[in-house]
This record gives C-alpha cells, structure tokens and sequence, in this order.
C-alpha cells in the first residue's frame, strides 16, 4: 500500500456506475488527458452489475441488453481510452477549490488536485424510516435493491414468503426473480392509485407470474418480534391515510421495500452547492455545471432516472463539459431560467441558453392524457399520455428560444381542450 | 367468432396497449403500437409467447459467487421455470468471458445459454490471502 500521494488530474469523477462511467468517456473524447474515476465497490458497474434483466440499452446501443452487459461495454470503452479506474476508494471531502480527499483500499489516503469534477454518485433507496410504516423492528424489512444483490450477486435469498411494498420498478422486477428463485411472492402493496413501475414491468413481473398488485394499499403495521411474521395491510383514503377498519392480516417472513429512490448528495452538501428540492440533487445549467465552477453533476445523483440510456446521454455531455472546463473554455452563462408550471414536477436543468441545441428532462405530478407541454408561447408538443414514472425528454432545436433572451420561462402541461 | 383482446407491448419501456381483433382465433388487425416491435410481439404473444430468461448460475471460484446468465433468445413462457431450475443445478468455473456459452439446448428449447458478464476469479481462489 502507496502512502499519502498528490497527483493532478483533469477531471476526477466521483462514482463508477453507468453516469460516472460514460462522463469518463465524454471527458476523454472532449480531450481531458488525466481522467480519474473513483468508486467505493470492488469493480466499476454501479447498480448495473445487479441488474440482471434485460431492458437496457435500447435507445442508446439500439439493442436489448442485461445490465451487466451494458455496463461491461461501458467499462471495455473506458479502459481502452486509458482512464484511471480507482476501485475500492471513497471520496471523503471535495474542496471549494477542487482538491479531493480519498480514502482507497489499495492506496490508502490521497489527496489530489483536480480541474473539474464530475458528481456521479447515483442514488439509494428509500427506507422504512423515509414512511415511517408502525410496528415491530424484526429482521426480514429490507429494500428491494438490497435483496437484488443478496440474490444475484451473493447467492443469497432474503426470505421464503415475501411481500413488497411500493410498485417502483426494483420490487416488480424483484417479485419476478423471486418467484424464479422459488419464493413466494403473496404481492405488491401501492399506496397511490396508479403504479410507480413501468406499465411493461406491471405485465412481465406481475401478471406473467400470477402476482396481484394491490393499489391505494399500505402496510399499516410490521408484526413479529424477531423475524417478519405477518403485515397488516389497509386500504388508504383520498390523504394516503391507512382505513384501519377495513385492515386485514397477511402472513410472511419478508417486505421487500420498492418506495422510491434518493439522490445521494452528501457531497454535494458539503460543497454547499445550490440544491433543488424537486429533484433532491444540485441545480444545473444547460452545460450540466453546478453552482459551483468547474463541478458538474449526471445521472441520478442529478436527478432520478427511469432508463439507463438517458443516464449514458446525460454523462457524456456532462464529461464533454467537464473537459471543455479543464482545458480552459468556458462557454457564456446560461440566460434563460426554467420554472416547473402547471403539472410539472420537477425539470433539468434549470437554465437555459438559447444559442445551442438544449435537452431538457422533466415529470409530470400526475397521470395526464392528451395534453399539451408548453414552453413560454413559443415551443409547444402534444402528448397522448404522460405518467409521473416516465420521464419526459425534450430535445428543443437550437434558436427555438431565442426570444425570451433574459428570461423566466415556465414550463405547463394543460390538458387539451375538447374541440 | 369475432373477439378483442388487449396486450401491453413489452417490447420496449413505452409500454405501448395493443388492441387485437381476432376472427376465428386468427390476428384480424393490431393498433395501439408504436413501432414494428409491437405488431411482432402481439403476432408471437397471441400464437406462442415466450420470455428471455436471465438468471444466475453458481460459480464458487468467482470474484462474486454468482455468474449472471441469459437464454440466447426468448424461450416458451411455459418452459420458463424448468429453464432455471436446470440452471440451478449448474457449477462453473471462474473465469468466465462475456458471451461464454454456459449451456447448450436448455430444458430441451434448444436454445443455448450465455454469461452476461466477465468474471474473474476471487483474488483467494489462486492462493493468496483473501481481502474481503
């Protein structure tokens, strides 16, 4: 084991999954010379490496693949373009002015200087202390991604009857390769009326295996003293608030939680970096920098993505930036600012310049049909159907904006008009 | 005999809903999809339908004890379960290369399996101290 070293870098990513992964590539392509990635896992592949299912990669490599393969392409892509991978290593603090300390397994402490950094530390899951469900604190309560690993990575089963709560995508791909495993899954318990998954997933995961998912449902309370032993689930009224009297009793030694996902900002934090609580990661401009110089951030450490493909799309701009930056070209500020209107959720970035193609990412609140998304009064485009769980992607053609120079500009999703 | 039946595509994450009109068990008319993807699928849902399967196969002498594997196309969805109960009884050996062929015509689909990702071995498994 090296001691305590100092080296300079052009950019330094912090993160090795599919964002940090493809940023790498982008800052090499841009033509950043010393690229450094960092992760804490063993390997480089981020939650790719458990994501043993197909679905991935068909917007970006035009093909159906496993998330292993993805990720292998993206880690043979970047070694060929000699980046350096540091695996086994956790960033503990980023200085204002861009020096990072690292605790690493085989280098031990570092501290090294960088000219920009990329931000990919992706996102955890949501635990039972995020929705406070009642009851006993056995073991047998874990997060569906956390089971995802036990099983497809270690080998490990989490329990033998098994009950999920929330239908984000992880749990209804859980309850299918449980079941493959030999698991009973007795179901899915969703507190809103409408699924958080992928309408796909609700048909492969669940209806393929006989599965029922139960909507506007909740676990009301965890029983048993030192293992699961059964949960009470109720109904929940138009507040979300559980209908104890009409709560029934079910049997199981596992819930799985599948409750949503949180940008995992620390860093960010200590950096101070301007947040923004809609996403729950750091405001961006068009150029994917943070508010502070020469700090960037992509994928879901920026924001909660639904597919992989836009996480790639996302990083590779977000390196390309990061190297433009560490080889001394900075673009004007952005001049326009984007403001979330009627049913939009959250939108990325959160400024704008018109004098470039744009690409712009946003959630509706709520399920909308046939609706219309606008932009100020000059960029408008229908939609048949929109769902909160389906992230938006607009591509806005450069000058599109032009004439709201200066501006705020709200973005509206309004239901069309009968004609 | 005329009937409607509805499909969900899952073809790709649109999902699209497909509507089938069936005349006497045959595909009359498809609509609903967004792309050719989801004609194919509706034609192969209605007459057989079939799942890729991805799975994992033991591999003691990996770097992670677990080898992530998929059938090379998609199987009959009724042959899903005894494709990974064969995959079950399975032992490989680390290292594996990406695409290796980890079985031939399984539960008689005549389909091959392949690993899904390059595992090397765990760094104990050639003699050295294990660091985990």
């Amino acid at each position: 084991m090296k001691g305590l070293l100092r080296k300079k870098y052009d950019v330094v990513i912090v993160g090795g999954g599919p964002a940090g992964l493809a940023a790498a590539l982008g800052a090499r392509q841009a033509g950043a010379e010393q690229v450094l990635v960092i992760d804490r896992e063993i390997e480089a592949g981020g939650i790719l490496n458990q994501c043993i299912h197909s679905g991935f990669g068909l917007h970006y490599f035009k093909e159906e693949l496993t998330g292993p393969e993805y990720a292998e392409r993206f880690i043979r892509s970047v070694s060929g373009e000699s980046v350096e991978v540091f695996s086994n290593s956790y960033v503990l603090d980023i200085t204002p002015d861009l020096q990072l300390e690292i605790i690493s397994g085989d280098y031990g402490h570092l501290q090294l200087q960088t000219k920009a950094v990329v931000l990919a530390m992706g996102c955890r899951e949501r635990t039972r202390g995020a929705i406070r469900t009642p009851g006993f604190r056995p073991a047998g309560v874990m997060t569906a991604g956390l089971a995802q690993k036990m099983v497809n990575m270690k080998g490990l089963l989490p329990g033998q009857r098994i009950a999920i709560l929330g239908s984000g995508d992880i749990g209804l791909i859980m309850a299918r390769r449980l079941t493959l495993e030999g698991c009973e899954v007795i179901g899915v318990y969703e507190v809103q009326p409408y699924s958080s998954g992928l309408t796909r997933n609700l048909v492969q995961c669940l209806e393929d295996f006989d599965i029922p998912l139960q909507l506007s449902s909740t676990v009301a309370f965890i029983h048993g003293k030192n293992r699961v032993e059964r949960l009470t689930i109720a109904p929940v009224d138009a507040q979300l608030s559980p209908d104890h009297s009409r709560a029934r009793d079910v049997n199981c030694d596992t819930l799985l939680l599948s409750i949503g996902l949180i940008p995992e900002n620390e860093l960010s934090n200590k950096l101070r970096l301007r947040m923004d609580s809609a996403t729950g990661g750091p405001q961006v401009s068009s150029n994917l920098e943070t508010s502070l110089p020469g700090v960037f951030a992509c994928g879901n450490v920026l924001h909660v993505h639904d597919l992989v493909d836009f996480v790639s799309e996302e990083a590779l701009r977000a390196g390309r930036f990061a190297a433009e930056v560490a080889t001394g070209l900075r673009r004007p500020s952005d001049n326009i600012s984007l403001q979330s209107g009627e049913n939009v959720a959250s939108i990325v970035p959160q400024s704008l310049s018109p004098d470039r193609e744009q690409i712009i990412y946003l959630r509706v609140k709520q399920p909308l049909k046939n609706c219309i998304l606008t932009i100020g009064e000059r960029y408008e485009k229908s939609f048949r159907r929109l769902i909160p769980s389906e992230m938006i992607r607009l591509t806005l053609p450069q000058g599109v904006l032009d004439r709201y120079f200066g501006e705020n500009l709200r973005i509206d999703v309004r239901l069309r008009e009968e004609a | 005999m005329l009937e409607n039946k509805h499909l969900t595509c899952i073809g790709c994450p649109l999902s699209c809903p497909l509507e089938l009109v069936i005349v006497d068990g045959e595909i009359y008319e498809i609509s609903g999809n967004d792309c050719n993807r989801g004609e194919a699928y509706a034609r192969q849902e209605h007459s057989a339908p079939c799942r890729l399967v991805s799975t994992t196969v033991a591999c003691s002498t990996g770097l992670w004890p677990r080898l992530p594997v998929k059938t090379a196309s998609a199987v009959p969805k009724e042959k899903v379960m005894a494709v990974v109960q064969e995959l079950h009884t399975l032992q490989i050996e680390a290292p594996v290369r990406i695409g290796q062929v980890i079985l031939e015509n399984v539960a008689e689909t005549g389909i091959v399996v392949c690993a899904t990702r390059s595992l090397p071995q765990k760094p104990d498994s050639t003699g050295s101290p294990h660091r985990d």
